[in-house]
């Protein structure tokens, strides 16, 4: 093969790469894998990939708000404030009115949180990365003054939570009962709607999006709400996980769900990725997660691998793929 | 060197872009002295072999000699090296830095620069002007004045006249001719006949990625250019048809509309099937009259009706509820560059509220497929209309609307920067459309297109309406210089 021949099939399988990122993810997340057992022979069993695929589902579904809000070229730092807040409001309120009622008093804030995000980011033209981190800070001493009010009354976590955090039927994971439905419902918004479609038009170039017709408020608008939504779902299962609501209980997958997205090909600046790519990255995550504490090096080595490891993951992905 | 050594030789220049072949056998040769024009249809693969001249693509094959030396230019930086400067068809200064920032930044000396600005008819420059606050057509002669300043063996104009008025496209000329004469060869890059036949000694021709033809430039030189480039495929060119004036009340009316002082008292008439041309030079408020119509943009007086209704539009999405369809100048205004075809002439019909719901995906394709038909374009590289050529990207823009069901057509300078065939192309839609009972607004930097195209042309010069003249009397004489504010009888619209 010439060197030419070479050149031009690295260009193809850029461009194949390109148009299906999910293909190097996967065999990178079988790669990941293949070291674990190779590590550790036996750990690969149905019990760990139930483990894996339950701790992935909550950063999946956080990472779905950075995903969506990427997509225009934003991001929601205050993804993970608003699942903390549904999941604490949702547990100390059961005590007073039930779970039912007090699942729902908990989404209050989170979409109240999104809805003030897209107010700003639309109307005000406040960039996404200031109006989320503000909210963000807002919401969480929110949180704690609303803490002193309820701290007599304690806090449960419903059985039905519980159930679908931790529970498995048939060896899967009862989470998945939650998140298969989800994650279509989510791949199909952003292929099959125009809402979805909107999404990619004002990552690409807000200005074409204008002259087309489109009133890009509106999409912000319903974007963030839909996000601050979403967010409060993820803090729903992942306190039935944890089962301990705590005021910083989703804090630590803030950071890692920015990173799904990231390494799963969405373009942070916008027009380009998907939630496909997302769930994979979630996956590569947690199983990162498990190989590093299982080769048993101090917590700052760990960071400092995972650290290094996202970075190298994405630049080799953004190489290949020839995006910005 | 002997001075009969070519100045810059290139030969068997190829290049491929996955499976798309930009460039296989293109050669240019330009000596000392020397104006060369480089021409060809869009996607004949001229942007191809400037970017591997001025060193940004790499060439497969071929070779690239500067000064009798083979060389490998790897860079832009080492093409400047090498005695090769570009001037781009965008400016390339930064907007947020003053220009002696600017200047200081690619090392250019600032005396030098000034007397070619000077010698360029631009007068007042301050050289702590931000670049951001200048208009373009001074931007362009900066360019040109700091790419002369470095005094370059080889100077290459891409499209260097298309965002100028006419006395800077003179002094453009005169200097380019001057600079030759006195031993620096220029590569001009053109859609302009007039301006080729006035300046240049030679045309290189591409077509399809290969060089079909080095001509002297004389008179009737035309003819054959068009015919080399057009291959066998010359097409009839649109042919105006003269009709009588529409009666009627009309679809589409401006009642004095004043905006600031770029608009005052602007009054036009658009009739279903009719096409009105706009002509004015550069910055005479037509950007605002049709920034104003497309909703963009609010005026500070005056009425717009539709069908006898008075309108007003906050947004675009106004504008498109009662059929007013903007297509920009700027195709980076208009597409998305990232997305597919399908997805940018879909657009329009997912904007509203209650199309945000499930996309149908069939009748979605069909609508699409129909306006790609239609508009004939080419979907060889279908994927990211970053991959197609300019004309292609421009009937993208056009399509998307075909696919929506036109009533008005507002079209900005729509040919700008395309090759023949396309144009023609485009004239013919547009007609087609008329006769369908579309109306068509069309503003357009090229005097010859009026009579190829419009019905009739409204000239605005200053931000008022001057004069409406007749296609049949729309010779590029009469239109300059009703563009230049010259003819008598001013005329109401």
């Amino acid at each position: 093969m010439t060197p030419q021949d070479t050149a031009s099939l690295l260009v193809r399988l850029g461009r194949f790469l390109r148009d299906n990122p999910i293909f190097p993810l996967i065999i990178l997340l079988l790669a990941l894998i293949a070291t674990l057992e190779f590590m550790r022979p036996g750990i690969v069993n149905e019990r760990w990939i139930g483990n894996t695929i339950k701790f992935a589902i909550p950063l999946a579904m956080l990472a779905a708000c950075q995903t969506l809000t990427m997509l225009t070229g934003g991001i929601d730092l205050s993804a993970s404030v608003g699942a903390t807040i549904t999941a604490f409001v949702m547990a100390t309120q059961v005590p007073i009115m039930g779970a039912p009622l007090a699942i729902c008093i908990g989404l209050v804030p989170a979409i109240l949180i999104g809805l003030v995000n897209g107010f700003g980011v639309a109307v005000c033209r406040v960039h996404p990365l200031i109006m989320t981190l503000g909210t963000g800070l807002i919401a969480t001493g929110c949180l704690q003054v609303y803490q002193r009010f309820v701290i007599a009354s304690g806090s449960v976590v419903p059985d039905g939570l519980g159930w679908l955090g931790t529970g498995r039927t048939w060896g899967a994971p009862n989470a998945l009962l939650l998140f298969v439905p989800f994650a279509i419902f989510v791949l199909w918004l952003q292929r099959r709607t125009g809402f979805g479609r909107l999404l990619y038009a004002l990552g690409s170039n807000e200005t074409a999006a204008k002259i087309s017709g489109v009133r890009s408020w509106q999409v912000y608008l319903a974007l963030y709400a839909l996000s601050g939504l979403i967010a409060g779902g993820a803090g729903l299962l992942y306190v039935g996980l944890i089962k301990a609501p705590s005021l910083s209980l989703v804090s630590p997958l803030l950071l890692p769900s920015v990173a799904a997205a990231v390494i799963g090909g969405t373009s942070i600046f916008g027009g380009r990725g998907g939630y496909g790519g997302t769930i994979v990255g979630a996956l590569i995550l947690t199983v990162l997660g498990t190989l590093l504490t299982l080769m048993q090096i101090p917590e700052g080595t760990r960071r400092i691998l995972f650290g290094l490891i996202i970075l190298a993951v994405t630049t080799i992905y953004v190489r290949l793929t020839n995006q910005r | 060197m002997t001075d009969d050594t070519p100045l810059l030789m290139a030969s068997g220049v190829s290049k491929r872009f996955g499976a798309v072949v930009a460039l296989r056998n293109a050669s240019l040769t330009i000596r000392k002295g020397e104006i060369v024009a480089l021409m060809g249809a869009n996607g004949a693969g001229k942007s191809t072999l400037v970017k591997i001249l001025t060193g940004a693509l790499k060439r497969d094959d071929g070779a690239v000699e500067i000064a009798g030396k083979d060389e490998r230019i790897g860079s832009p930086a080492a093409a400047q090296r090498a005695g090769l400067m570009p001037v781009y068809q965008e400016p390339s200064l930064i907007p947020d830095l003053s220009v002696a920032d600017n200047l200081a930044l690619g090392g250019t000396p600032v005396d030098d620069f000034r007397a070619w600005v000077e010698e360029l008819g631009i007068k007042g420059l301050r050289l702590d002007d931000m670049i951001g606050h200048l208009p373009l057509a001074t931007l362009r002669i900066l360019d040109l004045a700091r790419a002369l300043a470095s005094k370059p063996k080889v100077l290459l104009l891409d499209e260097m006249t298309a965002a100028l008025p006419t006395d800077l496209v003179e002094n453009v000329l005169r200097v380019i001719r001057k600079q030759a004469d006195a031993g620096q060869a220029i590569i001009y890059i053109s859609h302009r006949f007039t301006e080729i036949a006035q300046v240049c000694d030679r045309a290189t021709v591409l077509r399809d990625g290969e060089t079909v033809g080095d001509l002297e430039v004389v008179e009737g030189v035309e003819e054959r250019v068009i015919e080399l480039m057009l291959g066998s495929a010359l097409g009839a060119g649109a042919a105006a048809s003269v009709r009588p004036p529409p009666a009627g009340p009309a679809h589409l009316e401006v009642r004095g509309l004043t905006l600031g002082k770029k608009l005052t008292d602007v009054s036009l008439r658009l009739h279903k099937g009719e096409v009105l041309g706009v002509v004015a030079l550069e910055g005479q408020g037509q950007d605002e009259l049709f920034g104003v119509l497309a909703g963009l943009i609010r005026p500070d007086r005056g009425q717009i009706l539709v069908d006898g209704e008075a309108v007003a539009f906050r947004h675009p999405a106004d504008a498109i509820a009662k059929g007013l369809t903007y297509v920009p100048g700027d195709r980076a205004d208009g597409l998305m560059m990232m997305r597919s075809v399908h997805e940018n002439i879909a657009m329009p019909m997912l904007a509203r509220f209650r199309n945000w719901g499930p996309i149908g995906m069939r009748r979605e394709a069909g609508l699409v497929n129909d306006a790609v038909e239609r508009m004939q374009i080419d979907t060889r590289a279908m994927g990211e209309v970053q991959r197609l050529s300019g004309g292609n990207q421009q009937k993208v823009t056009i399509g998307r609307w075909l696919a929506m069901g036109v009533e008005t057509l507002l079209l900005f300078d729509p040919t700008r920067g395309i090759d023949v065939r396309t144009k023609r192309q485009i004239y013919g839609l547009v007609r087609e459309l008329a006769e369908q009972g579309a109306a068509v607004l069309y503003y357009t930097s090229e005097l010859a297109e009026v009579p190829a195209a419009c019905d009739r042309a409204v000239v605005l010069f200053n931000g008022s309406v001057v004069d409406v003249i007749e296609a049949a009397d729309a010779d590029e004489q009469t239109l300059m210089r009703a563009a230049y504010g010259l003819r008598e009888e001013a005329v109401g619209a």
